[in-house]
């Protein structure tokens, strides 16, 4: 229903109404909306309006420099981008399989990553809304209200990311932007005193974590509307282990549809452009992924923790295992599909992490030294991971000289890109259709795409102070209305 | 030594004693003062191009990599007006070259980086050239990246005066200078450079580097992680000067 809300068929007739700035990676973005003299909508469209040129400007550089330099794609998650242009690069010297202390250094590394930016979006980003509602007043409606109002969450949220980046910089060297995966392994191994600093700490972050899901799950079940906010069908994507356990490292590529049903499952992600491919649309820099076997029209899919949470047979760690179970009973065993849903999923995947670190850090071979394997060079890597916002994909080729001729990145949001827009159009059908704009509203449009992606929320929500201004142009494109929120959160007609 | 007054100069007002023929330079890092320097490697000969070891003798500049310490001398390092000046020529440096420092693999170990540290650079303050080089990573165990290389020469006398292969030189003039390989193709990979060379092993930047080793040193374990470079400049002119000269 919703995706015939993408092209409006006689946009010159309608009025517009911008939402700009909303801001992606490091970057910013927008809404677009086109509404008729009643206010029904007739078009609602995300669009990506940064252009960063990754792709392009590593061409020419030697390949050991790659997951150094990519990770500066992101100042949230970079170990993602790390790691997976490190495993590209594992390739390119030969490495097939990493020594077992690499591999659980770099798993390690990843937890702590995923359990540092989970933390930081649900706690000081997402949970605003959550707690005091989608249209509650903005001055409240932000970490500093749930400071204010909720100082325990506010407090586990800022110990539990320290935590995660305190896990980075002992493998990193830095919280942000370290260096650690290097071609066939990695650059340091753990000190004993570095193991036990952090092992004293597991207990802790797993009972914050499990309340944090418990939290989450309350919230949801008190507020029935959240269940029934932006739910569309979609297919889901991601990497999955063997076993079907979730792997948020390495593994299989998994897709479902709607239903349930598999579309393809366990395979081999270096093959990754047989089974997906990018669409180009003219109003937006980023790419349309979509499912080659289905079509542009239909192929597309959700990835992130609601996906790999929808996927995933079992859970390794008991107590996430629990989370999950009361997770898919809730959806009766089938698939979530409510955009809200990715908070539940992400805090699940919270204590997954924290769980597994206490795993790791009790493991023998995460102190060992052995750190490095090469093996035949290639001039092909593919290096696939699940980000904390989904999953990830590194494709470099190089030349006889080791220098980089060509790279394809498709980032988590890249991935997520038309869900969004159906996440948009979904909520600007249900809630806007109609209606006179309000502040509240608008942020309605917000919390679905904040669902997405943290790093859009890490703009969208500063403090609730997110500048913003809405412009009604009609066809002639003289401004017929106007509202504007300043950099003090304060609403007025601009 | 006991400072003798026919062998020792003033450098800041402080009395810096000195063997014959030792330069301004050496004498000053042997007595544990820094000198920011570039182009400079106590263990081969002077070049004096980079300027930034420039002193005040007796009121007059000059390099003092080359300038041979005499008695009774006043010289002026540390003041403001030659700070700037070595400031000003590191942002030069800086903005005539491609120097990533976040994606570099000589990020830590690198000189030019360390002595904008040491100097407090907070910007680069000239515009940035973006120049395009070539990257010659044609050898099968070096790499030649002109974005980085600050035309030190070092690689140049090196290969002259101790591998005596000439395998670098400088061609062009003024801005458009650049490295040279001397080979039929003008490639690494076809002249009769390598992995044991003097001439690679001492690039002040990340211009000659050898493949396979980027960023095996974990950060906090690089040469300026350790200690700033003031610092071990000093150190290691010390340890050099007890090693030679006991």
């Amino acid at each position: 229903m919703t995706r015939l809300l993408e092209t409006a068929a006689h946009p010159r007739a309608l009025r517009r109404v911008a939402i700009e700035p909303l801001t992606r990676v490091e970057g910013h973005g927008k809404v677009t909306i086109l509404l008729d003299e009643q206010n029904r909508v007739h078009q609602a469209r995300l669009h990506i309006v940064e252009f960063r040129g990754f792709e392009k400007f590593i061409q020419g550089r030697p390949y050991w420099e790659v997951p150094v330099l990519v990770q500066r794609l992101c100042g949230i998650c970079p170990v993602s981008h790390h790691l997976a242009a490190g495993k590209a690069m594992d390739m390119l010297v030969g490495a097939r399989r990493l020594t077992p202390t690499a591999e659980k250094l770099r798993r390690l590394m990843h937890l702590g990553q995923m359990l540092q930016s989970h933390a930081l979006h649900f706690f000081h980003l997402a949970s605003p809304d959550l707690l005091f509602g989608f249209d509650a007043e903005p001055e409240r409606r932000n970490v500093v209200g749930v400071i204010g109002e909720h100082p325990e969450l506010a407090v586990q949220g800022v110990m539990l990311r320290k935590f995660g980046q305190e896990i980075i910089r002992h493998i990193a060297g830095k919280r942000i932007h370290g260096t650690a995966a290097i071609p066939g392994g990695m650059n340091k191994a753990l000190t004993m005193v570095e193991r036990d600093a952090l092992r004293r700490e597991t207990g802790q972050m797993i009972a914050w974590s499990r309340g944090a899901v418990a939290t989450c799950r309350q919230i949801l079940d008190a507020n029935p509307h959240t269940t029934i906010f932006g739910v569309f069908p979609s297919n889901f994507m991601s990497l999955i282990g063997a076993d079907g356990t979730l792997d948020l490292y390495d593994g299989g590529l998994r897709a479902r549809d709607a239903m349930g049903a598999t579309i393809f499952d366990h395979v081999d992600y270096t093959h990754y452009n047989r089974y997906i491919r990018e669409e180009v649309k003219s109003w937006s820099y980023m790419k349309f992924p979509f499912i080659i076997n289905l079509g542009d029209e239909d192929g597309w899919y959700r990835v992130g923790p609601l996906a790999r949470m929808n996927n995933c047979d079992r859970i390794n760690t008991p107590l996430a295992e629990e989370e999950r179970q009361i997770y898919r009973a809730a959806a009766n065993g089938g698939m979530q599909h409510a955009t809200l849903a990715y908070h539940w999923a992400r805090l699940i995947e919270m204590l997954h992490a924290a769980e597994g670190i206490e795993r790791l850090l009790d493991d023998p071979d995460i102190t060992g030294t052995d750190l490095v394997v090469k093996g035949e060079p290639a001039l092909e890597g593919v290096g696939v991971i699940e980000a904390p916002r989904g999953t990830l994909f590194h494709h470099y080729k190089v030349d006889e000289n080791d220098v980089v001729v060509r790279a394809n990145l498709i980032v988590s949001t890249t991935n997520n890109n038309q869900a969004m827009n159906e996440a948009v159009r979904n909520v600007a059908a249900s809630y806007l259709d109609g209606q006179k704009l309000t502040e509240g509203l608008l942020n309605h449009i917000e919390v679905a795409v904040r669902a997405f992606d943290p790093c859009l929320s890490c703009a969208t929500h500063a403090l609730g102070r997110m500048p913003l201004r809405v412009e009604l142009v009609d066809a002639e494109g003289r401004v017929i209305d106007r509202m504007v929120k300043g950099v003090d959160g304060v609403c007025g007609e601009g | 030594m006991s400072p003798d007054t026919r062998r020792t100069f003033l450098l800041d007002g402080r009395e810096i004693p000195f063997r014959e023929g030792q330069t301004v330079f050496d004498a000053a890092m042997a007595a544990g003062v820094y000198i920011p320097h570039l182009c400079h490697n106590p263990d081969f000969e002077p070049h004096s191009s980079c300027r930034l070891c420039t002193v005040i003798v007796n009121g007059r500049p000059f390099a003092s990599c080359t300038q041979p310490a005499v008695a009774g001398q006043d010289v002026k390092s540390d003041t403001a007006e030659l700070n700037e000046m070595r400031r000003s020529l590191t942002q030069m440096l800086l903005v005539e070259g491609n120097h990533y420092c976040p994606s570099c693999e000589k990020s830590g170990g690198c000189r030019l980086q360390a002595t904008a540290y040491a100097l407090g650079l907070q910007d680069n303050h000239f515009p940035q050239f973006f120049p395009l080089r070539d990257v010659d990573a044609s050898h099968p165990d070096i790499i030649l990246d002109r974005d980085r290389c600050i035309l030190c020469g070092l690689c140049v006398r090196i290969s002259r005066t101790v591998d005596r292969k000439n395998v670098f030189a400088m061609t062009g003039r003024g801005i458009d200078t650049t490295i040279v390989v001397d080979s039929p193709t003008g490639l690494l990979a076809d002249s009769r450079v390598s992995r044991e060379d003097e001439a690679v092993q001492h690039c002040p930047v990340g211009a000659l580097m050898m493949k396979g080793e980027a960023f095996t040193v974990p950060i906090g374990e690089r040469p300026y992680d350790r200690a700033p470079i003031n610092e071990d400049s000093v150190a290691q002119f010390q340890a050099r000067e007890a090693r030679l000269h006991g």
